[in-house]
């Protein structure tokens, strides 16, 4: 990592069912945005965010395809965001705890996420300006 | 020297306290009011930023008391007004000691060295 500031996030929640997930990347997204590099540790459920078996999916009761009802999927997001910090030019990192992965099976992840452990979350907020925990209940 | 407190020279600890929860589910949200008070009265600078389903304490019409007491006594309370719009809170109906701000006033706190906590 450069010298750029940076902020750390350690997120905890599988996607879909509540609301922190939405907000934490609209933090994320308004860190790069402020021109801040932001390093992410996903653990527990989060490490569910990056997995790229996600689908998308049309919604016939209400008679939209696939396109119209643009079904979110987290992964595709975490790609969003990785652009986003190129075209901002600030790094992004997003780890996933691998113990973590390995008791989901959540190991097919897009390429903007890397396996790691806790260590590497204590490295990113060692190397960021502030870390900001988002604990599940 | 303790945290909080100002001396020539010293810094003033700035917090960042950062609620979800809706003040009628749980107690969480007047706790998280009682800690944001004693950390004002022990000189701290804090900003209560409220996300998600705590904006609903906003609200003119509902807004828990402890709102009004910690804008009084210093503590900054900001609403994510995103999430204010999500829920059809129009801007006439809030609290007037509440401030509508984006994510990029948290972000900011954060990137000034506010220590966070979220709830």
């Amino acid at each position: 990592m450069n010298d750029t500031r940076c902020l750390a996030f350690l997120l905890m929640d599988a996607p879909f069912e509540q609301a922190r997930t939405a907000t934490a990347f609209r933090l994320i997204d308004a860190t790069l945005r402020a021109g801040i590099g932001a390093r992410v540790f996903a653990y527990e459920g989060a490490v569910s965010l990056s997995v790229t078996r996600q689908k998308p999916h049309a919604n016939a009761i209400h008679g939209r395809t696939l396109e119209e009802e643009a079904h979110p999927t987290p992964h595709a997001w975490i790609n969003a965001l990785a652009d986003l910090a190129r075209e901002q030019g600030v790094p992004f990192d997003w780890v996933n705890c691998g113990l973590c992965v390995d008791e989901r099976g959540a190991d097919e992840t897009v390429p903007a996420a890397r396996r790691g452990s806790p260590a590497d979350f204590w490295k990113m907020a060692q190397e960021s300006i502030n870390t900001l925990v988002i604990p599940t209940r | 020297m303790y945290a909080g407190q100002y001396a020539m020279g010293a810094t003033v600890t700035r917090y960042l306290l950062i609620e979800s929860r809706d003040p009628f589910g749980s107690t969480n949200f007047a706790r998280c009011c009682e800690l944001a008070a004693v950390l004002r009265a022990d000189g701290a600078d804090v900003a209560l930023f409220l996300v998600e389903n705590a904006v609903l304490g906003a609200r003119t019409a509902s807004r828990p008391q402890a709102l009004e007491k910690l804008a009084k006594n210093g503590v900054q309370v900001l609403a994510d007004e995103f999430a204010l719009r999500e829920r059809g809170i129009g801007s006439g109906e809030i609290a007037p000691t509440v401030r509508p701000v984006g994510l990029e006033m948290l972000i900011g706190l954060l990137a000034d060295g506010a220590r966070p906590t979220w709830n």
